[in-house]
Protein backbone atom coordinates (compact mmCIF):
# COMPACT_ATOMS: atom_id res chain seq x y z
CA UNK A 1 0.00 0.00 0.00
CA UNK A 2 1.37 3.45 -1.38
CA UNK A 3 1.71 6.42 1.00
CA UNK A 4 -1.52 8.54 1.40
CA UNK A 5 -1.48 10.20 -2.35
CA UNK A 6 -3.30 13.61 -0.66
CA UNK A 7 0.11 14.04 0.83
CA UNK A 8 1.50 14.88 -2.38
CA UNK A 9 2.09 18.01 -3.82
CA UNK A 10 1.99 19.43 -7.47
CA UNK A 11 5.73 17.78 -8.02
CA UNK A 12 4.76 14.22 -6.94
CA UNK A 13 1.51 13.68 -8.27
CA UNK A 14 2.75 15.33 -11.99
CA UNK A 15 5.87 13.14 -11.86
CA UNK A 16 3.83 9.91 -10.16
CA UNK A 17 1.41 10.10 -12.44
CA UNK A 18 4.07 10.24 -15.93
CA UNK A 19 6.25 7.30 -14.79
CA UNK A 20 2.84 5.53 -13.89
CA UNK A 21 3.44 5.16 -10.41
CA UNK A 22 -0.42 5.42 -9.64
CA UNK A 23 -2.94 6.96 -12.36
CA UNK A 24 -4.47 10.39 -11.67
CA UNK A 25 -7.53 8.56 -11.40
CA UNK A 26 -6.35 7.52 -8.23
CA UNK A 27 -4.84 10.60 -7.11
CA UNK A 28 -8.55 12.80 -8.08
CA UNK A 29 -10.70 10.28 -6.20
CA UNK A 30 -8.23 10.48 -3.11
CA UNK A 31 -8.36 14.02 -2.97
CA UNK A 32 -12.21 14.00 -4.16
CA UNK A 33 -13.25 12.03 -0.82
CA UNK A 34 -10.89 14.31 1.51
CA UNK A 35 -13.54 17.12 0.05
CA UNK A 36 -16.21 15.11 0.94
CA UNK A 37 -15.42 14.68 4.55
CA UNK A 38 -13.83 18.42 4.92
CA UNK A 39 -17.68 19.85 4.84
CA UNK A 40 -16.91 21.18 8.78
CA UNK A 41 -13.70 23.50 7.06
CA UNK A 42 -16.81 25.46 4.09
CA UNK A 43 -13.51 25.28 2.20
CA UNK A 44 -15.49 25.21 -1.03
CA UNK A 45 -18.65 26.71 -1.96
CA UNK A 46 -19.26 24.23 -4.68
CA UNK A 47 -17.57 20.66 -5.21
CA UNK A 48 -17.41 18.87 -8.25
CA UNK A 49 -16.00 15.95 -7.88
CA UNK A 50 -16.89 14.67 -11.38
CA UNK A 51 -14.79 17.86 -12.97
CA UNK A 52 -11.87 16.10 -11.11
CA UNK A 53 -12.42 12.75 -12.36
CA UNK A 54 -13.17 13.81 -16.01
CA UNK A 55 -9.97 15.70 -15.96
CA UNK A 56 -8.09 12.60 -14.53
CA UNK A 57 -9.53 9.98 -16.48
CA UNK A 58 -8.23 12.25 -19.88
CA UNK A 59 -4.61 12.62 -18.11
CA UNK A 60 -4.64 8.58 -17.85
CA UNK A 61 -5.77 8.13 -21.17
CA UNK A 62 -3.44 10.37 -22.63
CA UNK A 63 -0.44 9.05 -21.04
CA UNK A 64 -1.41 5.56 -22.68
CA UNK A 65 -0.81 6.72 -26.04
CA UNK A 66 2.09 8.46 -24.84
CA UNK A 67 1.29 11.85 -25.23
CA UNK A 68 2.28 14.86 -23.19
CA UNK A 69 0.46 15.40 -20.11
CA UNK A 70 0.88 18.93 -19.67
CA UNK A 71 2.55 20.79 -16.61
CA UNK A 72 0.09 19.70 -14.23
CA UNK A 73 -0.91 16.78 -16.06
CA UNK A 74 -3.09 15.11 -13.26
CA UNK A 75 -2.97 17.45 -10.71
CA UNK A 76 -6.60 18.14 -9.42
CA UNK A 77 -6.63 21.73 -7.82
CA UNK A 78 -9.19 23.85 -5.99
CA UNK A 79 -10.50 27.29 -8.16
CA UNK A 80 -10.82 30.20 -5.82
CA UNK A 81 -14.80 31.11 -6.53
CA UNK A 82 -13.67 34.46 -8.32
CA UNK A 83 -12.27 32.88 -11.28
CA UNK A 84 -15.21 32.59 -13.87
CA UNK A 85 -15.88 28.61 -14.87
CA UNK A 86 -17.91 27.91 -17.80
CA UNK A 87 -20.95 26.23 -16.22
CA UNK A 88 -20.01 25.84 -12.61
CA UNK A 89 -21.60 28.82 -10.63
CA UNK A 90 -19.40 31.42 -9.85
CA UNK A 91 -20.15 33.67 -6.66
CA UNK A 92 -17.15 35.67 -5.28
CA UNK A 93 -18.76 34.95 -2.21
CA UNK A 94 -21.60 37.35 -3.08
CA UNK A 95 -25.58 36.57 -2.60
CA UNK A 96 -25.47 39.23 -5.87
CA UNK A 97 -23.48 36.61 -7.93
CA UNK A 98 -25.39 33.28 -5.79
CA UNK A 99 -26.53 31.27 -9.15
CA UNK A 100 -24.75 33.04 -11.72
CA UNK A 101 -23.52 30.55 -14.05
CA UNK A 102 -20.46 31.94 -16.78
CA UNK A 103 -20.64 31.17 -20.18
CA UNK A 104 -16.97 31.66 -20.38
CA UNK A 105 -14.42 30.10 -18.59
CA UNK A 106 -11.20 32.72 -16.76
CA UNK A 107 -8.12 32.87 -19.07
CA UNK A 108 -5.73 31.77 -15.57
CA UNK A 109 -8.77 28.58 -15.31
CA UNK A 110 -8.13 27.27 -18.86
CA UNK A 111 -4.69 27.60 -18.97
CA UNK A 112 -4.56 24.99 -15.86
CA UNK A 113 -6.66 22.89 -17.65
CA UNK A 114 -4.63 23.16 -20.82
CA UNK A 115 -2.24 22.21 -18.49
CA UNK A 116 -3.50 18.97 -17.67
CA UNK A 117 -5.16 19.75 -14.22
CA UNK A 118 -8.30 19.10 -12.88
CA UNK A 119 -10.88 21.17 -11.22
CA UNK A 120 -11.97 19.63 -7.42
CA UNK A 121 -14.55 22.65 -6.63
CA UNK A 122 -15.08 26.59 -6.26
CA UNK A 123 -13.40 27.22 -2.71
CA UNK A 124 -14.83 30.60 -0.34
CA UNK A 125 -13.28 33.28 -0.17
CA UNK A 126 -14.26 36.84 1.50
CA UNK A 127 -17.16 38.93 -0.39
CA UNK A 128 -15.72 40.50 -3.65
CA UNK A 129 -12.25 39.58 -2.35
CA UNK A 130 -13.01 42.27 0.27
CA UNK A 131 -11.36 40.86 3.41
CA UNK A 132 -8.87 39.45 5.47
CA UNK A 133 -9.94 36.61 7.44
CA UNK A 134 -12.63 35.06 5.52
CA UNK A 135 -15.46 36.19 7.42
CA UNK A 136 -16.90 38.20 4.98
CA UNK A 137 -18.39 35.48 2.35
CA UNK A 138 -21.87 35.22 1.80
CA UNK A 139 -21.81 31.52 2.19
CA UNK A 140 -20.61 31.30 5.39
CA UNK A 141 -17.11 31.21 7.49
CA UNK A 142 -14.56 29.39 6.13
CA UNK A 143 -12.30 27.77 9.36
CA UNK A 144 -8.79 27.29 9.65
CA UNK A 145 -7.75 23.78 10.28
CA UNK A 146 -5.00 24.82 12.51
CA UNK A 147 -6.43 25.35 15.92
CA UNK A 148 -4.13 26.80 19.28
CA UNK A 149 -1.99 24.43 21.06
CA UNK A 150 -4.15 25.67 23.90
CA UNK A 151 -5.84 22.77 24.46
CA UNK A 152 -9.23 24.67 23.35
CA UNK A 153 -11.44 24.61 19.99
CA UNK A 154 -11.38 27.84 18.96
CA UNK A 155 -12.44 28.29 15.05
CA UNK A 156 -9.14 30.19 13.57
CA UNK A 157 -9.16 32.49 10.75
CA UNK A 158 -7.90 30.99 7.35
CA UNK A 159 -6.84 34.50 6.19
CA UNK A 160 -8.35 36.04 3.51
CA UNK A 161 -9.63 36.84 0.93
CA UNK A 162 -8.18 33.34 -0.37
CA UNK A 163 -9.49 31.46 2.80
CA UNK A 164 -11.01 28.74 0.96
CA UNK A 165 -7.56 28.24 -0.92
CA UNK A 166 -5.25 28.40 1.77
CA UNK A 167 -7.60 25.85 3.88
CA UNK A 168 -8.09 23.30 1.36
CA UNK A 169 -4.03 23.43 0.60
CA UNK A 170 -2.71 22.99 4.23
CA UNK A 171 -5.89 20.58 5.44
CA UNK A 172 -4.84 17.93 2.18
CA UNK A 173 -8.01 18.80 0.29
CA UNK A 174 -6.11 19.75 -2.78
CA UNK A 175 -2.50 19.64 -3.46
CA UNK A 176 -2.59 22.99 -5.11
CA UNK A 177 -4.76 25.99 -5.49
CA UNK A 178 -5.36 29.30 -6.70
CA UNK A 179 -5.58 32.53 -5.55
CA UNK A 180 -5.85 36.23 -5.99
CA UNK A 181 -4.05 39.54 -3.99
CA UNK A 182 -5.16 42.68 -4.08
CA UNK A 183 -3.19 43.61 -1.15
CA UNK A 184 -2.19 40.49 0.40
CA UNK A 185 -4.97 37.79 -0.39
CA UNK A 186 -2.60 34.87 -1.65
CA UNK A 187 0.34 35.56 0.83
CA UNK A 188 -1.28 36.55 4.41
CA UNK A 189 -3.70 33.63 4.01
CA UNK A 190 -0.82 31.14 3.11
CA UNK A 191 1.66 33.00 5.88
CA UNK A 192 -1.96 31.85 8.49
CA UNK A 193 -1.73 28.50 7.20
CA UNK A 194 1.95 27.31 6.79
CA UNK A 195 1.57 27.18 2.85
CA UNK A 196 3.51 28.44 0.52
CA UNK A 197 1.98 31.73 -2.26
CA UNK A 198 2.84 34.15 -4.65
CA UNK A 199 1.84 36.94 -6.49
CA UNK A 200 3.53 37.61 -9.26
CA UNK A 201 4.35 41.03 -11.17
CA UNK A 202 1.42 42.90 -11.77
CA UNK A 203 0.08 41.46 -15.65
CA UNK A 204 1.64 37.87 -15.36
CA UNK A 205 -1.53 36.77 -14.81
CA UNK A 206 -3.98 37.35 -17.10
CA UNK A 207 -6.90 39.26 -15.31
CA UNK A 208 -9.73 37.86 -18.27
CA UNK A 209 -12.68 36.35 -16.56
CA UNK A 210 -11.38 37.11 -12.77
CA UNK A 211 -14.21 39.17 -10.88
CA UNK A 212 -12.74 42.43 -10.70
CA UNK A 213 -12.00 44.16 -7.31
CA UNK A 214 -9.16 46.48 -8.29
CA UNK A 215 -8.51 46.98 -11.51
CA UNK A 216 -4.98 48.37 -11.13
CA UNK A 217 -3.93 46.04 -7.80
CA UNK A 218 -5.59 42.65 -8.64
CA UNK A 219 -2.74 39.57 -10.04
CA UNK A 220 -3.86 35.74 -9.64
CA UNK A 221 -1.05 33.45 -8.32
CA UNK A 222 -0.69 30.09 -6.96
CA UNK A 223 -1.02 28.43 -3.37
CA UNK A 224 0.66 25.54 -2.56
CA UNK A 225 2.43 23.49 -0.07
CA UNK A 226 5.96 24.27 -1.36
CA UNK A 227 7.87 26.85 -3.26
CA UNK A 228 8.49 24.46 -6.26
CA UNK A 229 5.39 23.63 -6.26
CA UNK A 230 4.38 27.17 -6.81
CA UNK A 231 6.75 27.49 -9.37
CA UNK A 232 5.20 24.99 -11.33
CA UNK A 233 1.57 26.28 -11.19
CA UNK A 234 3.01 29.59 -11.91
CA UNK A 235 4.45 28.76 -15.05
CA UNK A 236 0.93 27.15 -16.27
CA UNK A 237 -1.35 30.13 -15.11
CA UNK A 238 1.16 32.79 -16.36
CA UNK A 239 1.63 34.20 -20.06
CA UNK A 240 0.57 37.18 -22.57
CA UNK A 241 -3.32 37.34 -22.83
CA UNK A 242 -4.67 40.06 -25.50
CA UNK A 243 -8.01 40.32 -23.74
CA UNK A 244 -6.27 41.80 -20.74
CA UNK A 245 -5.47 45.42 -21.59
CA UNK A 246 -2.45 45.01 -19.12
CA UNK A 247 -1.17 41.95 -19.92
CA UNK A 248 2.05 41.33 -20.09
CA UNK A 249 3.61 40.97 -23.61
CA UNK A 250 7.11 38.43 -21.95
CA UNK A 251 7.59 34.86 -22.46
CA UNK A 252 6.98 33.24 -19.03
CA UNK A 253 10.69 32.23 -17.14
CA UNK A 254 10.95 28.48 -16.75
CA UNK A 255 10.48 29.09 -13.03
CA UNK A 256 10.72 25.75 -11.97
CA UNK A 257 13.92 24.71 -13.88
CA UNK A 258 15.52 27.77 -12.55
CA UNK A 259 14.91 27.23 -8.65
CA UNK A 260 18.55 27.53 -6.84
CA UNK A 261 18.59 28.31 -3.52
CA UNK A 262 22.26 28.99 -3.99
CA UNK A 263 22.04 32.72 -2.78
CA UNK A 264 26.01 33.60 -3.28
CA UNK A 265 26.44 36.78 -4.80
CA UNK A 266 22.87 38.02 -3.96
CA UNK A 267 21.67 41.12 -1.41
CA UNK A 268 18.49 41.12 0.65
CA UNK A 269 17.49 44.33 2.01
CA UNK A 270 15.95 44.51 5.43
CA UNK A 271 13.95 47.45 5.65
CA UNK A 272 14.08 49.27 8.62
CA UNK A 273 10.52 50.59 9.05
CA UNK A 274 8.67 47.39 8.94
CA UNK A 275 10.33 47.01 12.02
CA UNK A 276 7.43 48.36 13.74
CA UNK A 277 6.79 49.55 17.69
CA UNK A 278 5.14 46.52 19.61
CA UNK A 279 6.14 44.27 16.95
CA UNK A 280 4.72 40.70 17.89
CA UNK A 281 7.94 39.32 19.78
CA UNK A 282 6.99 35.62 17.63
CA UNK A 283 7.09 37.52 14.30
CA UNK A 284 10.58 39.55 14.82
CA UNK A 285 12.20 36.48 16.10
CA UNK A 286 10.82 34.73 13.05
CA UNK A 287 12.37 37.56 10.74
CA UNK A 288 15.46 37.33 12.46
CA UNK A 289 15.78 33.47 11.71
CA UNK A 290 15.01 34.42 8.35
CA UNK A 291 17.60 36.64 8.00
CA UNK A 292 19.85 34.40 9.15
CA UNK A 293 18.67 31.49 6.94
CA UNK A 294 19.39 33.96 4.05
CA UNK A 295 22.52 35.18 4.90
CA UNK A 296 23.80 31.09 5.67
CA UNK A 297 22.11 30.65 1.81
CA UNK A 298 25.18 32.67 0.82
CA UNK A 299 23.53 36.09 0.87
CA UNK A 300 24.59 39.47 2.17
CA UNK A 301 22.05 41.23 4.16
CA UNK A 302 21.52 44.87 3.99
CA UNK A 303 19.60 47.30 5.44
CA UNK A 304 17.23 49.41 3.26
CA UNK A 305 14.75 52.18 3.73
CA UNK A 306 11.22 52.40 2.55
CA UNK A 307 10.47 55.73 3.69
CA UNK A 308 6.65 55.89 2.85
CA UNK A 309 5.68 52.70 4.11
CA UNK A 310 3.27 53.77 7.17
CA UNK A 311 1.37 55.40 4.18
CA UNK A 312 0.49 52.46 2.17
CA UNK A 313 -2.10 50.88 3.87
CA UNK A 314 -4.01 54.42 3.77
CA UNK A 315 -3.14 54.73 0.30
CA UNK A 316 -4.63 51.36 -0.68
CA UNK A 317 -7.74 51.79 1.52
CA UNK A 318 -8.30 54.90 -1.01
CA UNK A 319 -7.51 53.74 -4.34
CA UNK A 320 -8.92 49.80 -3.61
CA UNK A 321 -12.25 51.23 -2.61
CA UNK A 322 -12.04 54.00 -4.92
CA UNK A 323 -11.50 51.04 -8.19
CA UNK A 324 -13.58 48.53 -6.51
CA UNK A 325 -16.65 51.52 -6.66
CA UNK A 326 -16.64 51.74 -10.19
CA UNK A 327 -15.89 47.66 -11.01
CA UNK A 328 -19.20 47.12 -8.61
CA UNK A 329 -21.27 49.13 -10.68
CA UNK A 330 -21.53 46.23 -12.82
CA UNK A 331 -23.69 44.60 -10.70
CA UNK A 332 -27.52 46.64 -11.51
CA UNK A 333 -30.01 43.68 -11.58
CA UNK A 334 -30.22 43.97 -15.42
CA UNK A 335 -27.78 42.03 -17.06
CA UNK A 336 -26.52 38.82 -14.43
CA UNK A 337 -26.93 38.75 -10.52
CA UNK A 338 -29.49 39.27 -8.25
CA UNK A 339 -32.86 41.43 -8.85
CA UNK A 340 -34.71 42.82 -6.41
CA UNK A 341 -37.76 44.55 -7.64
CA UNK A 342 -40.01 45.74 -4.93
CA UNK A 343 -43.84 46.39 -5.95
CA UNK A 344 -44.47 49.13 -7.91
CA UNK A 345 -40.39 49.88 -8.48
CA UNK A 346 -38.88 51.55 -11.30
CA UNK A 347 -35.29 51.00 -12.63
CA UNK A 348 -33.38 53.32 -10.43
CA UNK A 349 -35.38 51.60 -7.30
CA UNK A 350 -34.35 48.17 -8.52
CA UNK A 351 -30.76 49.22 -8.76
CA UNK A 352 -30.97 50.92 -5.21
CA UNK A 353 -32.62 47.46 -4.25
CA UNK A 354 -30.93 45.08 -5.88
CA UNK A 355 -27.22 46.21 -4.58
CA UNK A 356 -28.73 47.15 -1.00
CA UNK A 357 -29.77 42.66 -0.98
CA UNK A 358 -26.62 41.70 -3.08
CA UNK A 359 -23.74 43.22 -1.11
CA UNK A 360 -22.66 42.60 2.46
CA UNK A 361 -21.76 45.02 4.71
CA UNK A 362 -18.01 44.97 4.55
CA UNK A 363 -18.38 45.27 0.41
CA UNK A 364 -21.01 48.28 1.09
CA UNK A 365 -18.62 49.79 3.27
CA UNK A 366 -15.95 49.76 0.75
CA UNK A 367 -18.02 51.00 -2.33
CA UNK A 368 -19.57 54.18 -0.44
CA UNK A 369 -16.03 55.02 0.55
CA UNK A 370 -14.93 54.78 -2.79
CA UNK A 371 -17.95 56.69 -3.92
CA UNK A 372 -16.84 59.09 -1.64
CA UNK A 373 -13.03 59.90 -2.41
CA UNK A 374 -14.10 60.17 -6.15
CA UNK A 375 -16.84 62.63 -5.65
CA UNK A 376 -16.63 65.94 -6.86
CA UNK A 377 -14.68 68.34 -4.10
CA UNK A 378 -12.94 65.41 -2.53
CA UNK A 379 -11.26 63.70 -5.76
CA UNK A 380 -7.72 65.85 -5.44
CA UNK A 381 -7.91 65.54 -1.82
CA UNK A 382 -8.67 61.65 -1.79
CA UNK A 383 -8.25 59.67 -4.34
CA UNK A 384 -5.32 61.96 -6.49
CA UNK A 385 -3.36 62.19 -3.25
CA UNK A 386 -3.27 58.34 -2.85
CA UNK A 387 -2.21 58.10 -6.48
CA UNK A 388 0.84 60.11 -5.31
CA UNK A 389 1.83 58.57 -2.71
CA UNK A 390 1.29 55.40 -4.59
CA UNK A 391 4.50 56.77 -7.01
CA UNK A 392 6.26 57.65 -3.96
CA UNK A 393 5.65 54.26 -2.70
CA UNK A 394 6.94 52.77 -5.78
CA UNK A 395 9.69 54.83 -5.88
CA UNK A 396 11.16 53.87 -2.61
CA UNK A 397 11.55 50.29 -4.13
CA UNK A 398 12.89 51.21 -7.08
CA UNK A 399 15.66 52.61 -4.95
CA UNK A 400 15.87 49.98 -2.50
CA UNK A 401 16.96 47.47 -5.42
CA UNK A 402 19.82 49.32 -6.33
CA UNK A 403 21.23 48.01 -2.90
CA UNK A 404 19.57 44.79 -2.93
CA UNK A 405 17.68 41.67 -4.92
CA UNK A 406 15.23 41.00 -3.07
CA UNK A 407 13.66 42.29 0.32
CA UNK A 408 12.65 40.00 3.65
CA UNK A 409 9.88 40.66 5.47
CA UNK A 410 7.45 39.04 7.86
CA UNK A 411 4.00 38.58 5.62
CA UNK A 412 1.55 39.41 8.32
CA UNK A 413 2.11 40.90 11.84
CA UNK A 414 0.60 38.31 13.70
CA UNK A 415 0.13 34.49 13.06
CA UNK A 416 -3.80 33.30 13.18
CA UNK A 417 -6.75 35.25 14.77
CA UNK A 418 -9.52 33.59 16.26
CA UNK A 419 -12.84 33.93 14.29
CA UNK A 420 -14.57 36.52 15.58
CA UNK A 421 -12.07 38.48 17.22
CA UNK A 422 -11.46 41.66 15.02
CA UNK A 423 -14.13 41.45 12.41
CA UNK A 424 -15.97 44.08 14.51
CA UNK A 425 -13.83 46.72 13.68
CA UNK A 426 -12.46 47.37 10.27
CA UNK A 427 -9.27 49.04 10.48
CA UNK A 428 -7.92 46.64 12.96
CA UNK A 429 -8.82 43.87 10.37
CA UNK A 430 -7.53 46.24 7.30
CA UNK A 431 -3.76 46.18 9.49
CA UNK A 432 -3.05 42.64 8.64
CA UNK A 433 -2.26 43.61 5.54
CA UNK A 434 0.22 46.12 6.79
CA UNK A 435 3.25 44.22 5.39
CA UNK A 436 1.24 43.12 2.46
CA UNK A 437 -0.20 46.11 0.63
CA UNK A 438 3.34 47.85 -0.22
CA UNK A 439 4.76 45.69 -3.22
CA UNK A 440 0.59 45.51 -3.90
CA UNK A 441 1.02 49.03 -4.70
CA UNK A 442 4.39 48.77 -6.49
CA UNK A 443 2.94 45.63 -8.79
CA UNK A 444 5.87 43.71 -7.38
CA UNK A 445 6.32 39.73 -6.91
CA UNK A 446 6.14 38.68 -3.37
CA UNK A 447 5.74 35.25 -2.07
CA UNK A 448 4.85 33.87 1.59
CA UNK A 449 6.55 30.97 2.57
CA UNK A 450 6.68 29.08 6.24
CA UNK A 451 8.96 29.95 8.60
CA UNK A 452 8.15 28.35 11.76
CA UNK A 453 5.24 27.70 14.69
CA UNK A 454 4.76 30.49 17.25
CA UNK A 455 4.53 30.04 21.01
CA UNK A 456 0.67 29.08 20.35
CA UNK A 457 1.45 26.42 17.82
CA UNK A 458 0.32 28.74 14.96
CA UNK A 459 2.42 28.65 11.49
CA UNK A 460 4.24 32.31 10.63
CA UNK A 461 5.21 33.42 7.09
CA UNK A 462 8.15 35.20 5.75
CA UNK A 463 7.77 37.42 2.86
CA UNK A 464 10.15 38.17 0.01
CA UNK A 465 9.29 41.28 -1.87
CA UNK A 466 11.25 41.30 -5.36
CA UNK A 467 12.31 43.40 -9.05
CA UNK A 468 9.67 43.72 -11.17
CA UNK A 469 9.40 40.53 -13.34
CA UNK A 470 12.04 38.61 -11.26
CA UNK A 471 9.71 36.02 -9.91
CA UNK A 472 12.85 34.06 -10.24
CA UNK A 473 14.97 35.73 -7.30
CA UNK A 474 11.66 35.65 -4.93
CA UNK A 475 11.23 31.69 -5.82
CA UNK A 476 14.96 30.99 -5.12
CA UNK A 477 14.74 33.00 -1.64
CA UNK A 478 12.22 31.22 -0.80
CA UNK A 479 13.50 28.07 -1.56
CA UNK A 480 16.57 28.85 0.30
CA UNK A 481 14.26 29.83 3.49
CA UNK A 482 12.32 26.43 2.98
CA UNK A 483 15.38 24.72 3.01
CA UNK A 484 16.41 25.64 6.46
CA UNK A 485 13.25 26.04 8.05
CA UNK A 486 12.07 22.28 7.58
CA UNK A 487 8.71 23.63 7.84
CA UNK A 488 6.81 19.82 8.56
CA UNK A 489 3.63 20.89 11.15
CA UNK A 490 0.83 19.49 9.97
CA UNK A 491 -2.92 20.32 11.78
CA UNK A 492 -4.05 17.51 13.30
CA UNK A 493 -7.22 16.80 11.60
CA UNK A 494 -10.28 17.25 13.94
CA UNK A 495 -12.72 17.81 11.50
CA UNK B 1 -13.16 65.62 7.11
CA UNK B 2 -15.79 63.81 8.38
CA UNK B 3 -19.05 62.82 6.76
CA UNK B 4 -22.93 63.26 8.77
CA UNK B 5 -25.77 61.44 8.32
CA UNK B 6 -26.79 63.35 5.06
CA UNK B 7 -23.82 63.16 3.77
CA UNK B 8 -24.23 59.16 3.43
CA UNK B 9 -27.16 59.50 2.42
CA UNK B 10 -25.92 61.44 -0.05
CA UNK B 11 -23.15 58.68 -1.32
CA UNK B 12 -25.59 55.87 -0.90
CA UNK B 13 -27.81 57.38 -3.54
CA UNK B 14 -24.53 58.02 -5.76
CA UNK B 15 -23.71 54.36 -5.07
CA UNK B 16 -27.52 53.12 -5.67
CA UNK B 17 -27.00 51.03 -2.73
CA UNK B 18 -30.74 51.39 -0.90
CA UNK B 19 -29.60 52.31 2.87
CA UNK B 20 -32.29 51.86 6.17
CA UNK B 21 -32.00 55.05 8.80
CA UNK B 22 -30.62 52.50 11.02
CA UNK B 23 -27.93 50.79 8.67
CA UNK B 24 -26.94 55.03 7.98
CA UNK B 25 -26.50 55.68 11.69
CA UNK B 26 -24.34 52.29 12.15
CA UNK B 27 -22.31 53.46 8.97
CA UNK B 28 -21.35 57.47 9.77
CA UNK B 29 -19.14 56.22 12.87
CA UNK B 30 -17.59 53.67 10.70
CA UNK B 31 -16.55 55.65 7.63
CA UNK B 32 -15.52 58.61 9.56
CA UNK B 33 -13.20 56.27 11.60
CA UNK B 34 -11.83 55.07 8.08
CA UNK B 35 -11.54 58.81 6.58
CA UNK B 36 -9.71 60.10 9.36
CA UNK B 37 -7.29 57.43 9.43
CA UNK B 38 -6.66 57.84 5.52
CA UNK B 39 -6.43 61.70 6.20
CA UNK B 40 -2.50 60.93 7.24
CA UNK B 41 -1.58 61.37 3.88
CA UNK B 42 -2.58 64.45 4.02
CA UNK B 43 0.94 65.19 5.10
CA UNK B 44 3.25 63.41 2.69
CA UNK B 45 5.13 66.08 1.01
CA UNK B 46 3.71 65.34 -2.53
CA UNK B 47 5.06 68.21 -4.41
CA UNK B 48 6.56 67.71 -8.27
CA UNK B 49 4.80 64.03 -7.50
CA UNK B 50 2.93 62.81 -10.37
CA UNK B 51 0.11 60.73 -9.29
CA UNK B 52 0.49 56.80 -10.64
CA UNK B 53 -1.24 55.68 -13.75
CA UNK B 54 0.44 52.36 -14.47
CA UNK B 55 2.22 50.25 -12.05
CA UNK B 56 4.40 48.78 -14.73
CA UNK B 57 5.28 50.60 -18.04
CA UNK B 58 3.26 48.78 -20.31
CA UNK B 59 2.22 50.12 -23.70
CA UNK B 60 -1.86 49.93 -25.18
CA UNK B 61 -1.88 47.63 -27.68
CA UNK B 62 -3.95 48.21 -30.78
CA UNK B 63 -6.23 44.96 -31.65
CA UNK B 64 -5.94 43.66 -35.48
CA UNK B 65 -8.66 45.61 -37.37
CA UNK B 66 -10.60 42.48 -38.02
CA UNK B 67 -14.26 41.66 -37.37
CA UNK B 68 -14.53 39.33 -34.41
CA UNK B 69 -10.62 39.34 -33.73
CA UNK B 70 -11.25 36.63 -31.03
CA UNK B 71 -13.87 34.22 -31.07
CA UNK B 72 -14.72 35.10 -27.13
CA UNK B 73 -14.63 38.57 -27.20
CA UNK B 74 -16.27 38.98 -30.56
CA UNK B 75 -20.05 38.93 -31.70
CA UNK B 76 -23.07 37.33 -32.34
CA UNK B 77 -23.27 35.42 -28.48
CA UNK B 78 -26.41 36.92 -27.85
CA UNK B 79 -27.99 34.29 -25.92
CA UNK B 80 -24.48 33.87 -24.26
CA UNK B 81 -24.92 37.15 -23.19
CA UNK B 82 -28.03 36.80 -22.15
CA UNK B 83 -28.22 33.61 -20.09
CA UNK B 84 -27.84 34.94 -16.80
CA UNK B 85 -30.06 37.93 -16.95
CA UNK B 86 -32.88 37.54 -14.48
CA UNK B 87 -35.39 38.80 -16.87
CA UNK B 88 -34.81 38.43 -20.60
CA UNK B 89 -37.34 38.47 -22.89
CA UNK B 90 -37.53 37.98 -26.33
CA UNK B 91 -33.90 38.55 -27.08
CA UNK B 92 -33.51 41.55 -25.13
CA UNK B 93 -32.71 42.26 -21.00
CA UNK B 94 -36.35 43.32 -19.58
CA UNK B 95 -36.11 46.21 -17.36
CA UNK B 96 -39.03 47.74 -15.33
CA UNK B 97 -40.97 50.26 -17.69
CA UNK B 98 -38.78 53.37 -17.69
CA UNK B 99 -41.13 55.89 -19.87
CA UNK B 100 -44.84 56.77 -18.35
Amino acid sequence: MMADLTDLGVAAIRDGVAQGTFSALEVAEAFNANVAAAGALNAFIVTTPELAIAAAKSTDARRIKGEALGLMGGVPIGMKDLFATKGVQTTAASHMLEGFIPEYESAVSQKLWDAGAGMLGKLNLDQFAMGSSNETSYFGNVISPWRRKDGGNAAMAPGGSSGGSSTAVSARLAPAATGTDTGGSIRQPAAFTGISGIKPTYGRCSRWGIVAFASSLDQAGPMARDVGDCAIMLEAMAGFDPKDATSLDMAVPRWEAGLNADLRGKKVGVPIEYRMDGMDPDVAASWDQGIAWLKDAGAEIVEISLPHTKYALPAYYIIAPAEASSNLARYDGVRYGLRELPDGAGLQDMYAATRAAGFGPEVKRRILIGTYVLSAGFYDAYYTQAQKVRTLISRDFAEAFTKCDVILAPTAPTAAFGLGEKSDDPLAMYLNDVFAVPASLAGLPAMSVPAGLNREGLPLGLQIIGRPFDEQGVLNAGLAIEARAGFVARPERWW
Amino acid sequence: MSVDTATVAKIAALARIKVSEAELGAMVPELNGILAWVEQLAEVDVSGVEPMTAVIENHLRLRADVIDPDPLTGGGKRDAVLANAPAALDGFYGVPKVIE
